[in-house]
C-alpha cells in the first residue's frame, strides 16, 4: 500500500533544505541526536533494534543487531563507517540525501557513533559525487560550529567527529570490507571474513559499516520512537520496519526518488509512483532494487504453498503484487536490494540488457578471485558473441556453468552480484537467447530504447 | 623538507596538513592526497608516487598499486575538461547510446580519447548514480541531467569554444 512520508524528503522541497537552519526549524533538526545522548547507550542500541531498520544498503541486515555486535575494546578505539560509494545500476537514492538533507546524515552518525561507542565516524563518498561532498562537509561544519560535533556535543563528554572521505571510482568499494580497505589508503580488494569488522574493521579496530540511508533515517526514529517508526511498516511483523526511499527508473513516465513506508508493491512503484509505462506499452520486466537482484518478469506468479511461508498470502499472485521487503522479495527468488528499481518495457531487447550489465560486472570485478575475475569476462564475451548471431547453443548452455560456478567461490559477494542477475536473465528470457543463436533476431534488430508506441523510438526523452 | 620533482602548492600543502589530522595512520591519507595531487597536475606522474609514497611513508609500490585501481587515477595526461557519459543499464534505456554516438561525432574522437587540441577528453562512466534523471553525464565536477542532443550540444558547444 501507498503510504507517502516526509521524514527525510521535507527539506528536499525548500530552499536552502540542505542547511542546518532549515533542518533545526523545519523538521526539529538533532532534537534526537539531542535526546539519545542523555540515554545510556544499551538503550540507544536497544530503541535502535525495535526501529527493525533493515540496512538500506541491499543486504538488508538488522542495523540494531549490527550495532549490538559493538563490544568495547580495552585497547582499541572503534569507527562508525558510513557507506555512501552508491554506485549500483540502477540506484539513486542516498545521493538525493547528501545533497538535499545532509544534516539527516551528520545527525545519524552523531547517534550512531554513541550507540555503538566511537568518537570517529567515516562517511565514504564516492569521488563522482562533488556535490554530495560538498553538502557533507558544510553540514559538518555548520554542526560543529554549534558544538552538535566535536568535544562536547549538546553539552555532553563524548567527542565525535565526522569526516568525508572519498574513494576514486570503484564499484566494488561498495563491500563493506572493501570499503574499508579502500579507507585505509590501499587497493579496494575485499577481506575474508571472519574476521567480521565488528571484530577488526577500520585500521584494525572494531567498527560498524552502515549504509547512508539506514543511518540517516536513525533519527526519525528516535523521534518517533523505535516501536512507532517500526510499525508505520506493513511488513511490521516480518520485522522489516519504519519508511524508507524508493526510486523507479528506465522505462516509466516519471522516474524519480519518493519517500514512502515499507510495504508498497512493485506495481504501485510502476504505475503509480512511476506514472507507468513510456508510451503506454506493456511491461517486459523489472530489476527490484539495483543490478544485482535479479530481474522479475512481468507475469511471473507467486509459489509459496507451504502455510508456514511469509509469502503463502500471495501464493498464486502475481509478483508485482508482493510488497516489497527483505524476506519478501527474496521468497519470490530475487533480492530487495536498494528498493531502486529498473523498470524495462515490452520490446526492449533482454540480451542486451544482460550485456549491457555483464559489461558493467567485466569492469568493476577487483580481480581478487579468478571465478570472478574471468568469469565476468567470459560471461560478457558469451552474451557479446551471442548478439552477434557467432555463439553455439552449447556455449549459450555453458553461460549457466560460468554463473554457477562463480557463485561461492569467491571472498565477496560481487561474485553472487554478477551470477544472480546472469542466471535471470537465462532462465526468464531463454526464448530470447536462443533466437540470437539461431540467427531469428540480431543485434542490429535489438534495442534497449523502444520506441513509444506512437512516436519515433530514441531520444529526446522528458526532462 | 622539500623533495625533488613535485610539490604541492602552498594552499594545498596546507590542505594535506589537514587530511593527515583525519586518519590514525598515514596510509589513510594516501587516497585523499592522491586526488589532491591530482587535482593539481591533472594526472599522477611518477613523479607524484614518489612524493606522496615518501610524504606519507609509504612503499611507491603500494602508491602505485592504489593508482591503479581506481578508475578516477589517470595513469597518464588527459585533456583540459573530462567528459564521462554513463553507460550502464538505466542510462543506456533512456537513450545513453545516442548521447554517446552524438558525443564521438561532434568531438570526432571515441570514447577513452582526447581531441587533437587538448581540451576534452570522452570516457564512458559506470552508473554515476543518476538513474532517476537519465540519460545523464558529467563534466569536469558537474552533473548535466535529463539530457537531450540539444543539451549535449549546448555543453560541447562550450567545452570546445
Amino acid at each position: 500500500m501507498i503510504k507517502p512520508v516526509n521524514y527525510l524528503t521535507k527539506v528536499y522541497g525548500i530552499k536552502n533544505g540542505w542547511s542546518l537552519d532549515v533542518y533545526e526549524r523545519e523538521v526539529n533538526g538533532y532534537q534526537a541526536a539531542r535526546k539519545a545522548l542523555r540515554m545510556t547507550q544499551q538503550q540507544v542500541v536497544d530503541e535502535a533494534k525495535k526501529m527493525n531498520i533493515r540496512g538500506r544498503g541491499g543486504a538488508g541486515f538488522p542495523m540494531g543487531v549490527k550495532w549490538s555486535f559493538m563490544k568495547p575494546h580495552p585497547t582499541k578505539p572503534a569507527y562508525l563507517v558510513i557507506n555512501a560509494d552508491e554506485g549500483e545500476p540502477g540506484t539513486h537514492k542516498d545521493r538525493t540525501l547528501m545533497e538535499l538533507n545532509p544534516h539527516a546524515c551528520v545527525e545519524g552518525c552523531i547517534i550512531g557513533c554513541y550507540g555503538i561507542g566511537a568518537h570517529v565516524a567515516y562517511i565514504y563518498v564516492r569521488d563522482e559525487l562533488h556535490l554530495s561532498k560538498e553538502r557533507l562537509w558544510s553540514a559538518i561544519r555548520e554542526a560543529r560550529a554549534k558544538g552538535y560535533l566535536g568535544k562536547n556535543p549538546f553539552g555532553q563528554d563524548y567527542p565525535i567527529e565526522v569526516y568525508v572521505h572519498t574513494g576514486a571510482g570503484a564499484y566494488i568499494c561498495g563491500e563493506e570490507t572493501s570499503l574499508l580497505n579502500s579507507l585505509e589508503g590501499r587497493r579496494g580488494e575485499p577481506r575474508l571474513k571472519p574476521p567480521f569488522p565488528a571484530q577488526a574493521g577500520a585500521f584494525g579496530c572494531p567498527t560498524t559499516v552502515n549504509n547512508l540511508e539506514t543511518i540517516a533515517v536513525v533519527p526519525t526514529g528516535f523521534l518517533l520512537g523505535g516501536e512507532a517508526f517500526s510499525q508505520l511498516s506493513d511488513l511490521h511483523h516480518l520485522r522489516d520496519g519504519g519508511s524508507r526511499l524508493y526510486g523507479v527508473n528506465g522505462h516509466v513516465k516519471k522516474p524519480q526518488i519518493v519517500e514512502l513506508c515499507v510495504g508498497v508493491t512493485l506495481r504501485e512503484l510502476i504505475y503509480d509512483i512511476g506514472g507507468g509505462i513510456e508510451g503506454d506499452r506493456e511491461l517486459l520486466g523489472v530489476i527490484p532494487g539495483g543490478s544485482s537482484t535479479p530481474i522479475l518478469r512481468a507475469d511471473e506468479t507467486v509459489n509459496a504453498p507451504d502455510e508456514k511461508s511469509p509469502l503463502h498470502t500471495w501464493h498464486g499472485k502475481n509478483v508485482l503484487d508482493v510488497p516489497l521487503g527483505v524476506d519478501t522479495m527474496r521468497g519470490v527468488g530475487t533480492m530487495l536490494g536498494t528498493c531502486c528499481a529498473t523498470v524495462l518495457a515490452e520490446g526492449t531487447c533482454p540480451v542486451l540488457a544482460m550485456e549491457n550489465l555483464m559489461q558493467f560486472y567485466r569492469h568493476e570485478s577487483c580481480g581478487q578471485c579468478t571465478p570472478c575475475r574471468e568469469g565476468s569476462a567470459w560471461l560478457f564475451r558469451t552474451v557479446t558473441k551471442i548478439l552477434d548471431g557467432k555463439a553455439s547453443m552449447a556455449e549459450l548452455d555453458n553461460l549457466h556453468d560460468i554463473a554457477n560456478n562463480i557463485m561461492g567461490n569467491t571472498i565477496c559477494a560481487f561474485g553472487e552480484g554478477t551470477a544472480m542477475p546472469a542466471l535471470g536473465f537465462l532462465q526468464k528470457f531463454r526464448k530470447d537467447f536462443e533466437a540470437y543463436v539461431r540467427g531469428e533476431r540480431t543485434r542490429a534488430g535489438a534495442s534497449l530504447v523502444p520506441g513509444p508506441a506512437t512516436a519515433s523510438a530514441g531520444l529526446p526523452v522528458n526532462p | 623538507m622539500p623533495l625533488p620533482g613535485f610539490a604541492l602548492s602552498a594552499d594545498r600543502e596546507r590542505a594535506l596538513r589537514e587530511i593527515l589530522t583525519r586518519y590514525p595512520t598515514k596510509m589513510g591519507a594516501c587516497i585523499p592526497v592522491l586526488h589532491l595531487c591530482q587535482e593539481q597536475e591533472g594526472w599522477i606522474s611518477p613523479e607524484i608516487i614518489d612524493y606522496v609514497a615518501r610524504t606519507l611513508d609509504l612503499p611507491p609500490a603500494h602508491v602505485q598499486g592504489v593508482v591503479t585501481f581506481y578508475t578516477l587515477f589517470n595513469q597518464k595526461p588527459v585533456g583540459k575538461h573530462q567528459l564521462w557519459v554513463c553507460r550502464t543499464l538505466p542510462c543506456a534505456l533512456r537513450g545513453a547510446g545516442p548521447v554517446l554516438e552524438h558525443c564521438e561525432k561532434r568531438l570526432g574522437i571515441h570514447a577513452g580519447e582526447t581531441t587533437e587540441d587538448g581540451k576534452v577528453t570522452l570516457r564512458t562512466a559506470e552508473c554515476l548514480a543518476s538513474c532517476g534523471t537519465a540519460p545523464m553525464m558529467q563534466v569536469d565536477k558537474d552533473y548535466f541531467e535529463n539530457l537531450t542532443l540539444e543539451k549535449v550540444d549546448e555543453i560541447l558547444d562550450r567545452l570546445t569554444r
